[in-house]
């Protein structure tokens, strides 16, 4: 990790140095255990600030959309497919960009760690393969195999896609990975259960939007929940605007999204909600052999047309 | 003023004694959190816990609460009238609840409950309940209540502050309403008054040490309000945010709220729901222009709406108990304390390099 954070901030400044971009995003230290900031470096002084570990859960291509200047960007896999998806979608231009691709190791999983701790976290460092968690009376060394975000265990696209400095070795793909376990059952379920199961998931959220705003996909200017010229969703805690909500958003992310886990990390209330793009995901795998965000010059499978697309579910 | 002492044994009695005349609120753990939420019949309150995830104040400030039903169907009388809905304002208990969040319902209260405006809903809602306090022994490393006009073992808001001594709680009756709920819970055994008060004193300093996070707030009143608002720093402090609410709905002392109107076929409410600064549709006008419309804007507002406009208008602290919620469930860890020291600081020397 240390070598990643020395390459990164030695090839910021170099590129705020060349005048190749006037900001390099990436992350800051965070302020409490297993978490870091999204942050931008503008001076050399700025870039002793940049750090790499296994906290840089949140997907930087949302600081991206619309931005005017030349950017250098830390991305790790998924945030790299987020970033093609963005030029795909003309959020920003790939000219812009200087893409600092990372091989990513997989972000830990803050929520799962604190739960398997017996107080508050007050410290955690980490080495390669392990996770040391100090707290009040305890202090455990977790295997980051076991702790890891659950989009990050099942990623098989580990290493930046699209980039133009890479600042280590590629790492190894995982392999054999059944991506859609749960997913698949979910889908076995009858329409009731699959209403109970639904009202349960979203039963606690407060409507905060987290999950929309930690998201790269969600930019529209004016998001469906917020329009009020025709009002598509209430307001309220009523359960069926919350899942309204919840279901619109996911379809807006089809064949978009990456998996990037952002939205579920940044939920305060732990709620799940890529169980319902990742079944968009597995649905745009199995009917297009769709992958978000691999490719800058293929058309999204939901804006372009082909005689060969199924089209069994018109009736 | 009077200490009782409630043996534990004697605890689940007085719940039980309590649920026949108060609702009672309290944390109990669900999957991975723990949040207030009414008891249930033979329900425990579970004390075990650091603090909620969420503040309790929807129990007396609900997330969504509807004010006003109308009929729409023409051939009705009434059609058209707003009429007051019968909500019940039943008498309830909060157990349990951190002395940082029972202060921050009399921070809340400044703003419902003024000379010249009365919020009837929140001031009925208020006036119900009664906060049984539970003095906190092992606060959070990302607590700065004692820097904030708060502390472990604070009273200030509360009806009784239990303190945990072992086999029994002492508990410190505060107020008339907390008198009436000791009593009606059966809780009779007076504690022996010195002894207990050396105690919880013992008790309240050694929790006063544990608090490991601190801010400055001194130079606040006096840095000019244009200034601060111009500061440079805004960029880098609000470049992270993502404008969720997270920050203010897990918040104890955010107040904002948002008046909607829902219609189902014939009938409907008028209701409120919490709404955030951090949202761009809190400020949006009719026109379309919003005058918060960066999330710079946004998230400056939060900071100095808490932090110096408060301060400014009521002159008793920080619209802040301290709680660290936001700190904690920030997605993208924007700190309420390194921002309060960037703007305590700002003007000084030290203001140039903490950036
Ligand atoms: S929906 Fe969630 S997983 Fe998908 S791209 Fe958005 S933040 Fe990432
Ligand atoms: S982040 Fe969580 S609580 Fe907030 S809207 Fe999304 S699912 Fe609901
Ligand atoms: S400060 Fe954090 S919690 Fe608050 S709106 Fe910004 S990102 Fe969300
Ligand atoms: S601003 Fe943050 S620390 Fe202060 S009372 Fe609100 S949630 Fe707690």
């Amino acid at each position: 990790m240390t070598s990643y954070i020395q390459k990164i901030q030695e090839v910021s400044a170099r590129l705020l140095k060349e005048c190749k971009v006037d900001m390099v995003i990436g992350f800051r230290k965070g302020t409490i255990p297993l978490m870091n900031e999204p942050y931008f470096a503008r001076t050399a002084e700025d870039v002793q600030n940049l750090v790499w570990d296994s906290n840089c859960g949140i997907n930087l291509a949302n600081y991206l959309t619309d931005r005017k200047e030349n950017i250098g960007i830390i991305a790790k896999g998924c945030d790299a497919r987020n970033i093609v998806t963005h030029i795909v979608e003309n959020k920003i231009k790939r000219e812009q960009l200087v893409i600092i691709g990372v091989p990513c190791k997989g972000m830990i999983n803050k929520r799962k760690i604190t739960a398997m701790s017996e107080g508050e976290i007050t410290e955690v460092t980490e080495d390669e393969n392990n996770v040391t968690v100090k707290g009040d009376g305890f202090e455990k060394v977790l295997n980051k195999k076991d702790v890891l975000q659950q989009n990050c265990a099942l990623c098989i696209h580990r290493n930046p896609i699209e980039y133009d400095e890479l600042i280590a070795e590629t790492v190894e793909e995982q392999k054999d990975i059944d991506r859609y376990a749960d997913i698949r059952e979910i889908e076995a379920l009858s329409p009731a259960e699959k209403d109970k199961y639904f009202e349960d998931l979203f039963s606690t959220c407060i409507r905060c939007y987290a999950c929309r705003n930690a998201c790269p996909l969600c930019y529209c200017p004016t998001c469906f929940t917020d329009e009020a010229k025709p009002q598509w969703v209430g307001k309220s805690q009523d359960q069926t605007d919350i899942e309204t909500f919840h279901f619109l958003r996911a379809f807006h992310c089809a064949g978009r999204c990456t998996d990037c886990g952002a939205c579920e990390r940044a939920c305060p209330v732990g709620i799940n909600m890529r169980l319902l793009t990742r079944k968009l995901e597995k649905d745009c795998f199995d009917l297009f052999e769709w992958e978000a965000g691999m490719s800058l010059d293929v058309r999204p499978p939901l804006d372009t047309y082909k005689p060969g697309d199924p089209d069994d579910f018109i009736k | 003023m009077k200490v009782i002492q409630i043996d534990k044994e004697k605890w689940a009695d007085g719940l039980d004694r309590l649920a026949g005349s108060y609702r009672l609120f309290a944390p109990v753990k669900e999957e991975e959190f723990y949040n207030f939420k009414e008891l249930a019949k033979d329900e425990a309150p579970d004390l075990n816990y650091l603090n909620t995830r969420l503040s309790p104040k929807a129990i007396i400030y609900p997330q969504s609460e509807i004010m006003f039903e109308y009929s729409l169907d023409e051939s009705a009388e009434d059609h058209h009238i707003m009429k007051e809905v019968d909500n019940s304002y039943s008498p309830q208990a909060v157990i349990g609840v951190r002395p940082c969040d029972a202060k921050a319902f009399l921070l809340v209260r400044l703003n419902f409950d003024t000379p010249e405006y009365k919020d009837p809903y929140w001031i009925r809602a208020y006036e119900s309940t009664t906060l049984v306090g539970l003095a906190c022994d092992s606060p959070c490393s990302s607590c700065f209540c004692t820097t904030a006009g708060c502390g472990p073992y604070h009273e200030e808001g509360l009806d009784i502050l239990l303190v945990d001594a072992d086999n029994h709680f002492l508990a410190k009756v505060l107020t008339e309403k907390g008198e009436k709920l000791i009593k009606a819970a059966g809780w009779d055994t007076a504690a022996d008054e010195a002894e207990a008060g050396k105690k919880i004193e013992t008790g309240k300093q050694a929790a006063e040490t544990k608090i490991s996070a601190f801010v400055n707030t001194d130079r606040l009143p006096e840095i000019d309000t244009v200034e601060l608002y111009k500061a440079p720093f805004w960029e880098d402090v609000s470049f992270s945010c993502i404008n969720c609410g997270t920050c203010t709905f897990v918040c104890p002392t955010c107040w904002c709220f948002d008046i909607q109107d829902e219609n189902h076929g014939k009938s409907g409410v008028r209701m409120r729901n919490w709404d955030s600064c951090m949202f761009p549709l809190f400020t949006v006008h009719g026109t379309g222009h919003n005058p918060r419309g960066t999330q710079l804007h946004r998230v400056r507002q939060r900071f100095m709406h808490k932090l110096k406009y408060y301060v400014d208008k009521y002159d008793v602290g920080i619209q802040c108990v301290g709680c660290g919620r936001c700190v904690r469930s920030c997605p993208v860890n924007i700190d309420i304390r390194r921002v309060c020291e960037l703007m305590n600081n700002y003007g000084t020397e030290k203001d140039s390099c903490a950036a």
